[in-house]
């Protein structure tokens, strides 16, 4: 594995230590733009479709996600593989990972939108958004208060460090993600044949 | 024989009864997406590229609700704010992630509008058919929500964005266990909320 930070200028390096360089802002304003557009038009943004994944009924979210991946995949390794982007990995601590997915999914499941898709909802006029964005920053607050106490216990079980998928199992890292590709290709055929939505 | 049948009529009979009993909320009965979800999910997918080759950022939403939760605190108490472990790491800042997620409303406004679904409501209807019409209670169950989520999120180190979507392409495995397990915990907890 190589650490990627040290190959390409980083152009998200901030030029002053509480705002980025305009132009970097500007690029964060666009692709958001998009990503709200794409999260709305996507139908994610609504409570019944997103409660209807979980309740596993509605099966867009799963649909979006898994296409996104395969698509976003294909072009980051290829561009990375070509030296032309960094990877961004965050660390594998298996402990914080499941635990944290397990309460990030209760919470979920109580509120109806995620972080990204709460956004998308409140542009679109679903004003109980509002409630969760308001937890989210309260819980956000509530991490940093525990934060040297997570860092000391949980964060530390299972750490991994920043690793991928084939270094971990020692395969070269086109082949894992094209049997990864094939493999979710076939479960979203799956999905398309035997969901309704 | 007919005491097998009568037997046999009542085990259908409450079976279907439980069934009948099941609240008949279905997520199938509201709107669905404008747009087919395999287009929108690989337009994300091309947006990845773009955000890594142009910005070095891969798609995250979570942070956005920490940089703000850092604002606020360091107007209301702010050298405990700058003490706190996750803050000295990440001081609040507004950055290519906080003006990412201000632009996602603002687009996700843009789509409704320009297509027919501003909603302009306080409650979802699949909410109100199952919880009633008060709002007081739609607003501490999300706000209790996006707590444990913002908690979940920060522990793992993302959410369904940068675990769900950008940690899962760059094969990170910590990213797979996430979104698995947040999808475990979600129907753990929305199952009883809409069947029991």
């Amino acid at each position: 594995m190589t650490d990627a930070s040290a190959q390409l200028p980083n152009p998200a390096k901030p030029t002053d230590s509480s705002v980025d360089a305009a132009s970097q802002l500007m690029a964060g304003l666009l692709f958001g733009l998009v990503f709200g557009f794409l999260l709305q038009k996507g139908g994610v943004g609504k409570y019944n479709v997103l409660i209807g994944q979980l309740l596993l009924q509605d099966f867009t979210v799963a649909k979006v996600m898994l296409t996104a991946i395969v698509v976003g995949m294909t072009g980051v390794l290829t561009l990375h593989h070509f030296g032309k982007v960094n990877l961004h990995l965050k660390p594998t601590r298996i402990g914080a990972n499941a635990i944290g997915g397990l309460v990030f999914g209760a919470g979920f499941a109580l509120l109806g939108y995620c972080p990204g898709t709460a956004a998308a909802a409140l542009g679109q006029g679903s004003w109980d958004a509002i409630f969760g964005m308001s937890g989210l920053v309260a819980g956000s607050w509530i991490y940093a208060e525990l934060s040297g106490w997570s860092r000391r216990t949980v964060e530390t079980w299972g750490d991994f460090g920043k690793v991928m998928l084939p270094d971990l199992l020692h395969l070269p890292r086109s082949v894992f993600a094209i049997g990864l590709a094939g493999a979710i290709i076939i479960l979203i055929l799956v999905l398309e044949r035997f969901t309704i939505r | 024989m007919m005491r097998f049948a009568r037997l046999s009529g009542l085990v259908v009979l409450t079976v279907s009864v439980a069934i009948a009993a099941e609240p008949g909320v279905n997520a199938l009965d509201y709107d669905g997406p404008a747009w087919s979800p395999y287009v929108v999910g690989a337009e994300i997918g091309v947006l990845s590229w773009m955000t890594f080759y142009f910005s070095g950022k891969p798609i995250g939403a979570s942070s956005f609700y920490a940089h703000i939760a850092g604002f606020i605190g360091k107007i209301i108490v702010p050298r405990h704010m700058e003490a706190l472990p996750y803050f000295v790491k990440k001081p609040p800042r507004v950055s290519w992630e906080y003006v990412f997620m201000v632009a996602t409303i603002a687009g996700g406004a843009i789509a409704a509008l320009s297509g027919g679904e501003f909603t302009n409501e306080w409650l979802p209807s699949m909410w109100s058919e199952r919880f009633g019409e008060g709002i007081a209670v739609r607003a501490l169950i999300g706000f209790a929500g996006g707590l444990l989520m913002a908690y979940g999120a920060r522990l793992a180190g993302g959410c369904t964005s940068g675990h769900g979507i950008s940690g899962t392409m760059q094969l990170n495995p910590g990213a797979w266990i996430t979104v698995i397990c947040l999808f475990i915990g979600g129907v753990a907890v929305a199952f009883p909320l809409y069947t029991l």
